[in-house]
C-alpha cells in the first residue's frame, strides 16, 4: 500500500474535475486521480456547443436560458440552481475564451453562436443562437484548454488510477483508495475532501454515445456506503445516434438546419412540435422517433429514421419556415458550410457509415446519452445525504455524476458543458475554503481492506461466468425494457433479470491474474458498479408512476404534478432499498404544460 | 466474415520476449478493429490488454500499428483490413503490456512546448478577446489534435532519436504560435529551433498519412520552420 496526503483529491479529469482542480489548486494542495489520461475524458466528445446568453448575434438573456432549462427539464429542475447556472454561464464562457479556448468567431471577432434544441427567444418562442461553438468539437476544445491550464498551474495528476473506495471516518470524508492500473498497487489518499467528477454511466445500455469507461463507479460506491442517489430514473436518450453504433450526431446538425425524415419522406417533427419542430427538446424527439418506427414509418419499415442535412433539403425547409439571417436575407446553407461547421460529423459519417452527409441522409436512432440523476449536491458541489439536504462534510461532486438538479427530467443540449464548468468551478472554490477551515481527520484502521477484499474475491476464482456475457445481457435488457418507453411489465421484468445477473455476478471469472495493467480485473469490477446502478434505475423507474421528461411510462402517460413534482432519493439499506423524496425548488417559474 | 488477428503479445511479468498470438474471430464488415479486439478479449483471452475509451476516434486512447500502419483501432473498419490482420503496439515507446505503451515520454514532450495560451495583458472586462475569423482560421487545423501519438510514433526521425520533440508536440506548438492572442511566439520558436526541434523533421510524411484527425502535420511543421527563419509569424 502506498500512502499520499493532499488537502483535496479530485476523482475524474474531464471538464468538471479539471475546472475544480484549477480553482481548488489556487488555494490548497490538490491531487487529481483519473482512470484515463485526462485528455481521454468524455468531455472531449461533446460536439455542438456550450450555452450562454452572450447575445452576440441576437437578443438573449440568461433568464431566458434559465426558463428554457426549467421547461426543458419538465419542471423537475431546482430553479435556484438553474438560475445560478445560466447566470454564471455568461462569465464563465468568457473566462474559457480568456484561457485560450479557440471558439469560432463572428465577422466582428466575437464568439460565434448557433441555435440548439429547446433554446428559445422567450418572447417570439423561436430558436435563439445561444450555443457557443468551436466547429463541432466544442467539448474537445474545453477539455484541451482546461488541461492546458492545469499544466500551466502545475496541478498534480495521478493518471490511470482507478478510484475504488471513499474513506469516511467520524462522520466526514478522510480520503479515498485508488488502484494504480500500471502496477496493480493500492494507494491510500489521505485527504480532507474528495471531489467526484467521474461522469455518467451510459454503458448500462447497449446502444450508447458513451465511452467504454463510463461505468458509474463513484455513484455505485456511494450507494453501497448508504448514501443516496437522486432521480436515477431519468436518463436521456439522444435522438440522433448513428444507427446500431450509437455514436452521437450533434444536435448542432439540426441547429444548422438539418431535419428528421421518416420512411414516407415526411418531416415528422412538424406533427409533434409545431413551433420548434426538429429543435424541440431531446426527450420529445426521441419519443417521436420511436412512435414513427412503431407505426411502421421507419426507413423501409426498419427501426431507424433519417437525419438529412443535404443543402437542398435544408434550404427547402428554411424557405418553408421563412428562416432569415440577422440581416433579413433568406437563410441558406451550402455543402461547403456543412463541411466547415460540422467537419467531425462529416468524418464520422464517412468513416462509420460510408455515407457522405452532404449527398445522402444519415440513418439514426436514439442512443443512451446522459444521466440527469446522480450524486445529490447543493449549488456549491457539497454532497447531500438525506431528504433534508444535510451534507457529508468533505464530499463534493459536479458534472454528469452529480444531480444539482439543473437538468431535472431532461437535459437541454449544451447544458452538460455549462453544468460542468459552472459547478466544477463553484465546487472547487467551496472545497478549497472547506479545506482551509479543517484539519485532516484520522484514517480508519486498514483503510484499503474493503478494496482488497473486493479485488481478492474477483481474482481468487479459478472458473465462473464471463463478465462480458453478463454485461451484454444487462445492456440488452436495459435497452429493451428501461429505454425510451417504459411500463410496469417491462420494468418488473428488467428488475428480475438484473437481479438474476447480479446473482451470476457473484461467480464472475477474471482470467488475468497479474498485477500489470489488468484491465480484465477492472472491467469485472466496473461491471459490479453498473449492475448496482441498473438495479436502482429500474427500481426508480418502476416507482415513478407518471411520465415526465426522459421518463415516459406508457401506462402512466401524463405528468402528475400533484403526486410527483418531487425528486426521488434512493438509499441502499442492507440488501434492500428505501426510496425517499425531496421537494423541487421553485422560484418564479410555475409548472405549466410543456409544448414545443 | 471470419478473420485472423495476429497480435503482438508481451507481458514483462511473465514473458521473456514478445510473441505472436493468433485469434480467429467472426466480424461484420462494418465492425471496427476495436470490436474485433474486444471479441478476443471478452470471449477468448481476457489477458489481452489494450487501451480504449470513446470508441469513435476522439479520445485518442487506442493508437496501434495495424497491418504496418499507425491507426486508431476504433477508426478502422474490418472490411478495409483483409482476412489476416496484424496488430502491434505503437513504436518508440516502452511496452507496458501487449498493446499498451508508456505514454509518459510522449506527454513530457507535449508539456515541453508550453502547451497553454500565454498572454500577460489583463483580459478585457466583461467580454471576449476579439479575433477575426481569418486569424482564427490560421491555427484551426492544429486544434484538432487528440494527442493519440499516431504521428510521433510513426516518424523515423523519432525512432532514430527519442529526444526529438516529434510531430505531435510541434502541432501543439503551432496551435499557439499561430494564435493571434498568444504572446509567447519567440519563446516557443526558440524551443522549436532547438537541435531536437523542428529541424529533425525530414518530411517523410508518415505523420500526415496516419493522422486520424487528418491534420496536415507536415504543413504545420513547415509553417513553424518558416516562422523561425523569418524571426516570427508574418
Amino acid at each position: 500500500m502506498i500512502y499520499h496526503k493532499h488537502d483535496a483529491v479530485i476523482v475524474g479529469a474531464g471538464g468538471a474535475g479539471l475546472m475544480a482542480a484549477l480553482y481548488a489548486s489556487k488555494e490548497v494542495n490538490v491531487g487529481v486521480i483519473s482512470k484515463l489520461y485526462p485528455t481521454r475524458s468524455h468531455t472531449g466528445t461533446a460536439q455542438g456547443g456550450i450555452g450562454a446568453a452572450l447575445g452576440n448575434l441576437e437578443e438573449d438573456h440568461w433568464e431566458w436560458h434559465a426558463f428554457d432549462t426549467i421547461k426543458g427539464g419538465d419542471y423537475l429542475v431546482d430553479q435556484d440552481a438553474a438560475e445560478i447556472m445560466c447566470r454564471d454561464a455568461v462569465g464563465i464562457v468568457l473566462e474559457l475564451e480568456h484561457m485560450g479556448l479557440p471558439f469560432d468567431r463572428t465577422p466582428d471577432g466575437k464568439i460565434s453562436q448557433r441555435p440548439f434544441g429547446g433554446h428559445t427567444n422567450n418572447v417570439t418562442k423561436q430558436p435563439v443562437r445561444r450555443a457557443c461553438h468551436a466547429a463541432d468539437r466544442t467539448g474537445h476544445m474545453i477539455l484541451q484548454t482546461l488541461y492546458q491550464q492545469c499544466i500551466k498551474n502545475n496541478v498534480q495528476f495521478y493518471d490511470e488510477f482507478q478510484f475504488m473506495d471513499l474513506l469516511v471516518n467520524e462522520g466526514r470524508v478522510v480520503g479515498c483508495v485508488a488502484y494504480e492500473i500500471k502496477t496493480g498497487e493500492l494507494h491510500v489518499f489521505h485527504a480532507k475532501a474528495v471531489f467526484f467528477a467521474t461522469g455518467g454511466w451510459g454503458r448500462l445500455w447497449n446502444v450508447t454515445s458513451n465511452a467504454h469507461s463510463l461505468t458509474g463507479d463513484a455513484p455505485a460506491v456511494m450507494l453501497r456506503k448508504g448514501y443516496p442517489l437522486e432521480d436515477m430514473e431519468f436518463f436521456q436518450f439522444h435522438p440522433t445516434g448513428i444507427y446500431k453504433m450509437g455514436i452521437l450526431i450533434t444536435e448542432g446538425v439540426r441547429g444548422e438546419g438539418g431535419v428528421l425524415i421518416n420512411g414516407l419522406g415526411e418531416r415528422f417533427m412538424a406533427r409533434y412540435a409545431p413551433t420548434l419542430k426538429d429543435l424541440a427538446s431531446r426527450d420529445v424527439i426521441s419519443r417521436a422517433i420511436y412512435l414513427e418506427i412503431a407505426a411502421g414509418r421507419g426507413i423501409n419499415g426498419q427501426d431507424y429514421v433519417y437525419l438529412d442535412v443535404r443543402p437542398e433539403t435544408v434550404n427547402r425547409y428554411f424557405d418553408e419556415d421563412g428562416k432569415k439571417n440577422p440581416d433579413g436575407t433568406p437563410r441558406r446553407i451550402t455543402a461547403a458550410d456543412i463541411e466547415k461547421k460540422l467537419p467531425d460529423i462529416a468524418d464520422f459519417c464517412r468513416t462509420y457509415l460510408g455515407v457522405d452527409p452532404v449527398k445522402q441522409p444519415m440513418p439514426i436512432q436514439p442512443t443512451a446519452h446522459y444521466a440527469m440523476g446522480g450524486i445529490p449536491t447543493d449549488v456549491d458541489g457539497r454532497v447531500i445525504v438525506d431528504v433534508d439536504n444535510s451534507v457529508l462534510p468533505g464530499a463534493y461532486a459536479a458534472g454528469e455524476v452529480a444531480c444539482v438538479s439543473v437538468h431535472g427530467a431532461n437535459r437541454l443540449g449544451t447544458n452538460s458543458l455549462v453544468d460542468l464548468v459552472v459547478f466544477g468551478k463553484r465546487g472547487g472554490i467551496a472545497m478549497a475554503q472547506y479545506c482551509k477551515q479543517v484539519d485532516y481527520g484520522p484514517l480508519p484502521p486498514n483503510p484499503e481492506a474493503e478494496t482488497r477484499r473486493q479485488l481478492d474475491a474477483l481474482l481468487s476464482r479459478t472458473s465462473g461466468t464471463s463478465a462480458a456475457a453478463i454485461r451484454r445481457s444487462m445492456q440488452d435488457v436495459m435497452m429493451r425494457n428501461v429505454g425510451v418507453f417504459r411500463t410496469e411489465k417491462l420494468l418488473t421484468e428488467a428488475l428480475e433479470k438484473i437481479r438474476d445477473l447480479k446473482h451470476q455476478y457473484q461467480n464472475v471469472y477474471v482470467a488475468d491474474k497479474g498485477k500489470r495493467f489488468n484491465t480484465d480485473l477492472l472491467e469485472a469490477w466496473e461491471l459490479g458498479c453498473m449492475l448496482d446502478l441498473a438495479e436502482v434505475t429500474a427500481l426508480c423507474a418502476l416507482n415513478r408512476t407518471e411520465s415526465r421528461g426522459g421518463h415516459a411510462r406508457d401506462d402512466y402517460p401524463k405528468r402528475d404534478d400533484v403526486n410527483w413534482l418531487k425528486h426521488t432519493m434512493i438509499f441502499k439499506q442492507g440488501d434492500n432499498y428505501r426510496i425517499g423524496y425531496k421537494p423541487v425548488v421553485i422560484t418564479k417559474y410555475q409548472p405549466m404544460e410543456r409544448v414545443y | 466474415m471470419r478473420v485472423t488477428l495476429r497480435i503482438k503479445r508481451f507481458n514483462p511479468e511473465k514473458d521473456e520476449k514478445p510473441w505472436w498470438g493468433e485469434y480467429e474471430v467472426d466480424v461484420e464488415p462494418n465492425d471496427q478493429l476495436l470490436d474485433a479486439l474486444h471479441k478476443v478479449k471478452w470471449y477468448q483471452d481476457g489477458t489481452l490488454t489494450l487501451r480504449r475509451s470513446c470508441a469513435h476516434g476522439i479520445c485518442g486512447s487506442d493508437a496501434m500499428v495495424v497491418n504496418g500502419r499507425n491507426r486508431l483501432a476504433c477508426k478502422v473498419l474490418m472490411k478495409d483490413l483483409g482476412k489476416k490482420v496484424t496488430v502491434e503496439p505503437i513504436r518508440g515507446l516502452p511496452v507496458i503490456k501487449d498493446l499498451v505503451v508508456d505514454m509518459e515520454p510522449f506527454f513530457a514532450k507535449y508539456r515541453a512546448i508550453k502547451p497553454y495560451l500565454i498572454n500577460n495583458d489583463p483580459p478585457p472586462e466583461g467580454r471576449e478577446r476579439l479575433q477575426s475569423p481569418a486569424d482564427r482560421e490560421r491555427f484551426d487545423d492544429t486544434t484538432k489534435c487528440i494527442l493519440c501519438a499516431c504521428c510521433t510514433t510513426s516518424c523515423p526521425s523519432f525512432w532514430a532519436n527519442g529526444d526529438y520533440v516529434g510531430p505531435a508536440a510541434i502541432v501543439q506548438a503551432h496551435r499557439f504560435i499561430f494564435d493571434s492572442r498568444d504572446q509567447a511566439t519567440a519563446e516557443r520558436l526558440d524551443i522549436m529551433n532547438d537541435m531536437m526541434g523542428v529541424w529533425r523533421c525530414r518530411t517523410v510524411f508518415n505523420c500526415v498519412e496516419c493522422c486520424p484527425r487528418e491534420i496536415n502535420i507536415t504543413k504545420a511543421i513547415g509553417d513553424v520552420k518558416k516562422a523561425i527563419l523569418e524571426g516570427g509569424v508574418r
